[in-house]
């Protein structure tokens, strides 16, 4: 009797070519995925995706907000890619875009109704030293007290999210707003400035793309860069080679809550204005996504976070046009993670199917 | 030059975008902040939309939009693809609202529970829930064992402290021993915390939960602890058979199809809309029959009273927590007193968060 076997086989030959190639085969797959699911729905799955991938697209208006959406994700995504390139896992992006936004948005409200050019590079990097310190905790208590830097990092998002509901509903909120919880908005010396009028997208934008650049340049041109790409391979080679651990730690959680509090404060000064309880949808937890859909490469992370802030706009108007459930966009989402990792699964690792005579299994 | 040049690329292609879109035939775009199966808020707000459609006027809606940056794209959006009237169902979409607004002179919106009407082509509209409010105060009052009520708050703002007060000066009508505890959640929607805030005034003796939260969470922890309960927004009876002495019901249902009708046959104007009992935005789902047959009588009586006129919720003499009048002998409080109401009346326990 033949009994199948599966094993499962370390590739040695894994072409790199390939790795950079998956993102785009883990896309389209989502994208057909996506089409069958619409199928399932009822909807003719042309039509969808469509209205999904396309249509959002299809205008300046559209593809400004595009963009609006996606530096957020960039910002954030080339943060993370420091961390996760050295083998250290920040989850906690999203409490760092919060409390960079606290910070900031306090800034902005310190110097509320009052004007100068100074004022928002203040709010600025308040924002961005407000991230970094945000993200030192968990890189402190990692270096110096072995601690879990996934567990801290995570649990710091509710204590900044408890912070900002605090802050609005009590010693932050808008005096004049019947105690709605939100701060007054801010004034326009601290607003970032619109790229063009009748848009929304903002100056914050450069912000992201100086990080794309910064971030290419510190990953492949510098000492550090190198030091956080040898721990990433091997730590046990980093420690020969006689890295100092600690300092790298720290230095690459500061480059990422500081990314993560850019982000943060590029959103309450640019598109909403002002502070209250929503200031992102989870960014921090989606730009996680981005960063591996950019194989933690500064250029690659860009063309992610334009994908990604595709599935959140695509599935609005997919909304508004077909009447398709929104969540599909938080579907498709989790699709683009599992086919990436599905395929760098099958990059790495080969499946073989051994059929066995059932007495050969004993052994 | 250049700049010109942008102008003109910008220019054509909103047209473009606006000339694919638009069509003749009228339709009206509802967004939501919560999912349609909440069974509470946006639930109800949907339910007014099916109301629209079934007038035969065709609908989109946009569900779980969260109040931050991306409501504005949503709404713009709405107002791009040719929606000609424009229902935003939740407070915080009150600046986008009023933003696109400005953008879309010939598309008609329509803001619920806000006050910014800054252009002519805005309208805002609100129920006056605390006429319901006053309905469980005094079934509350009657009700009760350890005269003690437990209500489950949001957000300290006007509305819900207005609801708070409504609720206590009716019970006190009725009973004046009554004493109104209360546990601000600081959220509309959150069934851990709400089911748990509900536990806190349960072990505090309460035994008569009310909510101004959106969740079914309270009435379901008050079922398991045998003690009763309001529903919320929407009927929410099947959630908590046995607890529920009534709900409060947002009916939007009228005003959503004379509204869309109006849009349509060209009548719209901008107006500010309070509605309550009288009109039907406020409604009271099925009395529970635990409640015997006299009481059921008084509070349909005190329902009349309150649709016609002859009894209002905030009659004088009404205390604040420290004993100054805030409404005298005879009087009613006025639209604008209830508009921006922030203290408590006597007989509420504890302060308003600050």
């Amino acid at each position: 009797m033949e009994v199948p076997l599966i094993k499962i086989e370390k590739r040695n030959d894994a072409p790199m070519a390939l790795y950079f190639f998956t993102p785009f085969i883990a896309i389209i797959l989502t994208i057909l995925g996506g089409g069958i699911i619409f199928y399932i729905l009822g909807f003719n799955p042309i039509e969808a995706l469509k209205f999904y991938f396309i249509t959002p697209i299809s205008n300046l208006y559209g593809f400004s907000e595009l963009l609006l959406k996606a530096t957020p994700l960039c910002l954030i995504a080339i943060g993370l890619s420091f961390c996760f390139k050295s083998n250290n896992w920040n989850i906690g992006a999203e409490g760092q875009l919060t409390f960079g936004a606290i910070v900031g948005g306090g800034v902005a409200l310190l110097f509320y109704n009052q004007d100068g050019f100074y004022i928002l590079p203040l709010v600025i990097l308040a924002g961005a030293i407000g991230g970094m310190i945000f993200a030192l905790i968990p890189a402190i208590l990692k270096t110096y007290f072995n601690t879990n830097e996934i567990l801290v990092s995570l649990m710091l998002v509710y204590v900044s999210k408890l912070l900002l509901d605090y802050l609005v509903v009590g010693p932050w909120s808008n005096p004049e707003g019947f105690n709605f919880p939100e701060t007054r908005q801010f004034s326009e010396s601290s607003r970032m400035p619109l790229l063009f009028e009748g848009l929304r997208i903002h100056a914050g934008i450069f912000l992201a793309l100086a990080a794309v650049m910064l971030s290419w340049f510190i990953l492949y041109k510098t000492y550090l860069g190198f030091q956080i790409k040898v721990s990433g391979l091997s730590l046990k080679t980093a420690k020969y080679a006689g890295f100092k651990g600690k300092t790298m730690i720290l230095v690459v959680f500061m480059i990422s809550g500081a990314c993560a509090g850019l982000a943060g404060v590029g959103e309450i000064t640019g598109p909403i204005g002002q502070l209250h309880r929503m200031i992102s949808p989870d960014y921090g937890f989606t730009a996680i996504i981005v960063a591996f859909l950019g194989r933690l490469n500064p250029f690659g992370i860009i063309f992610a976070s334009l994908v990604v802030a595709l599935t959140y706009l695509g599935a609005e108007t997919a909304q508004i046009f077909l009447q398709i459930p929104k969540y599909t966009g938080q579907v498709f989402q989790g699709m683009i993670l599992f086919f990436l990792l599905a395929s760098d699964y099958l990059l790495f690792f080969k499946v073989k199917i051994l059929n066995l005579k059932k007495n050969e299994l004993r052994h | 030059m250049y700049k010109n040049f942008l102008r003109y690329l910008i220019s054509a292609f909103f047209l473009l975008g606006l000339g694919t879109s638009a069509n003749a035939e009228f339709k009206v775009g509802f967004v939501y902040v919560g999912p349609t199966g909440d069974h509470g808020w946006t639930y109800q707000h949907h339910e007014g939309r099916n109301a629209v459609e079934a007038a035969g006027i065709k609908t989109t809606f946009v569900e779980s939009v969260p109040e931050g940056a991306d409501a504005e794209r949503v709404i713009r959006q709405l107002a791009q693809s040719g929606h000609d009237l424009i229902f935003t169902t939740s407070f915080g979409y009150m600046d986008p609202t009023n933003k696109v607004a400005k953008d879309f002179p010939n598309v008609k919106f329509e803001h619920a529970t806000g006050y910014k009407r800054e252009h002519s082509n805005v309208s805002t509209y609100s129920a006056r829930f605390y006429e319901g409010r006053t309905l469980l105060g005094h079934i509350a009052g009657k009700m009760t064992k350890t005269n003690t009520i437990g209500y489950i708050a949001s957000f300290p703002i006007p509305e819900v402290i207005r609801g708070i007060n409504a609720m206590t000066l009716a019970a006190q009508k009725v009973n004046p021993n009554i004493k109104t505890k209360i546990v601000w959640v600081f959220t509309w929607y959150d069934p851990g915390k709400e089911a748990e805030a509900a536990q806190a005034l349960i072990d505090q003796g309460a035994d008569i939960i009310m909510q101004h939260t959106d969740s079914t969470a309270p009435v379901q922890t008050a079922e398991k602890a045998g003690v009763w309960s309001f529903g919320q927004a929407s009927d929410m009876q099947r959630f908590a058979p046995k607890s529920i002495l009534t709900s409060i019901i947002d009916d939007w249902a009228p005003y959503y199809v004379e509204r869309a009708i109006a849009a349509r046959d060209g009548t719209w104007g901008q107006q500010d809309t309070w509605h309550g009992l009288k009109e039907g935005m406020v409604a009271m789902a099925p009395y529970n029959s635990e409640m015997g047959a006299d009481l059921v009588k008084e509070v349909e009586q005190l329902q009349k009273d309150l649709a016609s006129g002859k009894a209002h919720s905030f009659t004088g003499p009404i205390y604040d927590q420290k004993g100054n009048m805030l409404v005298a002998e005879g009087k009613v409080a006025d639209d604008g007193m209830l508009a921006g109401m922030s203290v408590y009346v006597k007989g509420v326990e504890g302060d308003i968060p600050k």
